[in-house]
């Protein structure tokens, strides 16, 4: 992964510096509240309802061991011991203290990490999908022109006050992960029929309080015009995009009034100024950026491991987590591993300061020390010998980090909700908790299959529940929390926005609403298909009939 | 004291102001929003200058003035001759168009100091406009923040073109000046410094 030179680490350093001054000026009464804000929160730092929150950058998903390790130090010392792993795959601490941020910063600067632009209106981490550079179905691995990128944002400074926060993804598979098409920009990357590195651009995406999916501006860029390409539209938002109306504010909603055709038409304009000049990115950058995520040192082995194969065949449970937690490698004889943060019962990405140093180690000695953090709020280590798989199950496994459940029911995506965030409508994690109670039976999960299941405390949509096969909202009436259901939510290449099934639930209907849900499907289903497979052949109407059958409930 | 920032050669510090700033007088007419398409989005929310407002400013008759640019277009042949002298400079509010000072004013640089009004620190618009003056229109004289300058913004005010502000008058000018420094390297390219970090250093293969 990327390692910092000297100008890396000295810009890190001075942000410890900055921040600090301005933490001290303003706990000295020199800077209000307000302007505190968003100096704060261009650091990570929100207020929430029981402490502050700090969201630390992990670029675009990457984690060394010792980062890993650090992150384990710093919650046991500065929070309660433990981290959760947010839908940006960024890592939060729920219970710093304020003063103890600037001391935070320096810890994380010691290894080449910190939380610039982590909140804010400005350009936010750069997303990918978590088994970049491993897929088999990967054409481009875009993590150089992702850490270029990171590079370029970082403090730019006509983008430092946005009307509102701004969302990078890129891609580089054939079947998109990383969500691209829910995002402010999203970079698909592809070899067009040059055989050049080139990429497909789309714009205006995003969840929230109005989901829209992404249109294409551009079919071709050249990566050597990413920067400036982007500095195009940025600007053109930073101009005309709403500041009267947070609501309105995102680039989405600019893009949809003007039209794509008159926005593409503006961003052209900007772009025949800015195309070629100095932050067009050179051959030379791209070397040097893309030669820190080289190919591991994979080891010469074969496809097939007789002990591997016999573990399978012989154990049940090893065989039943082999099936959900390891994925294809493009290099034969290894895999990829996400190790669950979804143990039924427990909040949906959150782990200990210990798991933290285990996965750590367990990265150390089976993974070349790196690891990814997913959007779907789960850890991978991405280059596993086939061979070493049952060992490292039984250490994960004996660490809570081996729930056989990625990809099912209740591999539940969620945001922290009422427990923790102020703008919540509706607590969340207790209703993932409670459908975790509810299907705890692993036969049966894996006999429901492939589902996706998201939940958001509110219609800020942290918890990207428009795209959840199964999404859950929640929403506010007279002052109680209930529980609005859609279904036929997508992300990838055939993303969809999910349709609501009716009148919404409280949250003791929550697990029984997806329990029939789930019924229907599998009256329904033909043998090859998944949950969103029948909802979209079916329709909404039949899951509507089941679930408001009989017990009505009021509205 | 003065609370005015300003370059020179690179070396910030305080100076005496040796411009008057021209404000629009007080509106009676209710802010009119207008939402809509393409020019209209650019002014949503944002007060419309009134013709009573522009007729109503009083110019004063000598010295070196920054005029509102409403009030610059509008009574142009008033002051045609001190624009000759160097003695009328403009000012914008941040969602005003560039394109209606440059019909205006085709060769800016007569101008001595162009100064953009920011209402709000967040107002990020600020810093387009001062990379467009700079590196679309050629402006290379004096170009001034001021309204809500507080000195987190300094750093990327410089960066993106201005070479003067004036810090909001409850805050001091004098420690502010430390931020401008705030970060010695920086990853981009941008106007005080156009070539990225990639192009000024060897960082290795
Ligand atoms: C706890 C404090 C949090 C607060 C106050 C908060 C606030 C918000 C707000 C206001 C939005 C909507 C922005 C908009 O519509 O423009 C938003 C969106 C979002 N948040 Fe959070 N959030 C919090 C935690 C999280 C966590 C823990 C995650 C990840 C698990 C997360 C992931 C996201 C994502 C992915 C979006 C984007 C939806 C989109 O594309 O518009 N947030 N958040
Ligand atoms: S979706 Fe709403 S409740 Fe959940 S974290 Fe985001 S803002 Fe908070």
């Amino acid at each position: 992964m990327y390692k910092y030179d000297e100008i890396d680490q000295q810009i890190v350093d001075e942000r410890v510096a900055q921040y600090r001054d301005q933490t001290r000026r303003y706990l000295a009464g020199e800077l209000s509240e307000d302007e505190f804000r968003p100096l704060r929160l261009q650091n990570g730092l929100y207020i929430q309802r029981q402490a502050p929150m700090l969201r630390i950058a992990v670029p675009y998903g990457m984690l060394s061991s010792a980062q890993l390790r650090k992150l384990g130090d710093i919650s046991k010392k500065y929070d309660k011991g433990y981290g959760h792993f947010s839908t940006r795959q960024n890592l939060q601490l729920n219970w710093p203290k304020l003063e103890d941020v600037p001391e935070i910063l320096a810890d994380l600067a010691t290894v080449e990490m910190h939380a610039i632009q982590t909140s804010g209106n400005c350009i936010r981490n750069i997303t990918t999908d978590q088994f970049v550079g491993v897929a088999p179905d990967e054409v481009i691995d875009p993590r150089a022109i992702a850490e270029i990128m990171r590079q370029w944002s970082t403090f730019h400074p006509e983008f430092a006050l946005l009307p509102r926060k701004f969302k990078i993804a890129v891609s580089g598979t054939k079947n998109d992960r990383a969500l691209v098409q829910a995002h402010d920009i999203g970079m698909e990357f592809y070899r067009d029929s040059n055989n050049q590195v080139a990429i497909k651009v789309w714009v205006g995406g995003g969840l929230g309080r109005t989901p829209i999916l992404g249109t294409v501006i551009r079919e071709h860029l050249e990566w050597q015009h990413a920067l400036t390409y982007c500095e195009a539209i940025i600007r053109v938002y930073n101009l005309h995009g709403r500041r009267d109306n947070i609501y309105k504010a995102r680039i989405k909603i600019l893009v949809k009034a003007l039209g794509i055709d008159e926005f593409r038409k503006q961003v052209d304009a900007e772009w025949a100024h800015l195309k070629d000049t100095d932050n067009t990115i050179t051959e030379a950058e791209l070397a040097r950026v893309a030669q820190h995520f080289d190919a591991m040192p994979y080891e010469n082995v074969q496809a097939h491991d007789a002990g591997f194969d016999a573990a399978v065949a012989s154990n049940p449970a090893f065989a039943a987590w082999v099936r959900r937690c390891v994925h294809p490698h493009k290099q034969a004889g290894y895999r990829a591993v996400t190790l669950s943060l979804k143990p039924h019962g427990q909040a949906p990405g959150d782990i200990s300061s210990e798991q933290m140093w285990t996965v750590a180690d367990l990265a150390d000695e089976y993974s070349f020390g790196e690891l990814r953090s997913s959007h779907e709020q789960n850890l991978i280590l991405a280059d596993v010998k086939l061979s070493d798989l049952f060992a490292l199950w039984e250490k994960a496994r004996a660490n809570g980090l081996a729930s056989p459940n990625i990809g099912l029911l209740t591999d539940i995506i969620c945001c922290p909700g009422g427990d923790f965030c102020s703008l919540a409508n509706a607590k969340s994690i207790p209703i993932a908790k409670a459908i975790q109670m509810q299907f705890d039976n692993l036969d049966y999960l894996h006999d429901i299959g492939e589902i996706e299941l998201n939940i958001s405390g509110c219609m800020n949509a942290c918890g990207h529940h428009h795209v959840g096969h199964i999404g859950i909202l929640g929403v506010d009436k007279d002052g109680s929390e209930w529980y609005q259901v859609s279904i036929g939510g997508k992300q990838g290449n055939d993303a969809s926005l999910g349709t609501v099934i009716g009148p919404s639930f409280s949250a003791d209907e929550m697990p029984g609403v997806v329990q029939k849900l789930i019924e229907v499907y599998i009256q329904e289903r033909t043998p090859e298909e998944r949950f969103i497979d029948t909802v979209r052949r079916l329709g909404v109407a039949p899951f509507k009939a089941h679930v408001y059958a009989k017990n009505e409930v009021a509205a | 004291m003065s609370n005015l920032i300003k370059l020179n050669n690179g070396v910030a510090s305080l100076v005496e102001d040796d411009w008057a700033l021209v404000q629009l007088p007080a509106t009676q007419v209710e802010e009119r929003k207008q939402a809509g398409k393409v020019v209209l989005f650019k002014l949503t929310g944002e007060a419309t200058v009134t013709e009573a407002q522009i007729a109503d400013t009083v110019i004063p008759a000598t010295g070196k003035i920054i005029l509102p640019l409403s009030v610059f277009i509008a009574r142009n042949s008033e002051i045609k001759d001190r624009i000759a002298q160097g003695e009328i400079g403009v000012w914008l509010a941040t969602h005003e168009l560039l394109e209606n000072l440059t019909q205006q004013q085709t060769d800016l640089n007569a101008l001595p100091i162009i100064a953009i009004f920011v209402e709000r620190f967040a107002d990020g618009r600020i810093f387009s406009l001062g990379n467009l003056l700079r590196t679309r229109f050629g402006f290379k004289n004096e170009l001034r923040a001021f309204g809500d300058v507080l000195r987190d913004q300094l750093y990327f005010l410089k960066r993106s073109g201005f070479t003067s502000y004036l810090v909001r008058a409850d805050r001091s000018a004098q420690e502010a000046i430390a931020s401008l420094g705030d970060f010695t390297k920086p990853y981009q390219g941008a106007v005080d410094e156009p070539r990225p970090v990639f192009k000024r250093y060897n960082r290795g293969v």
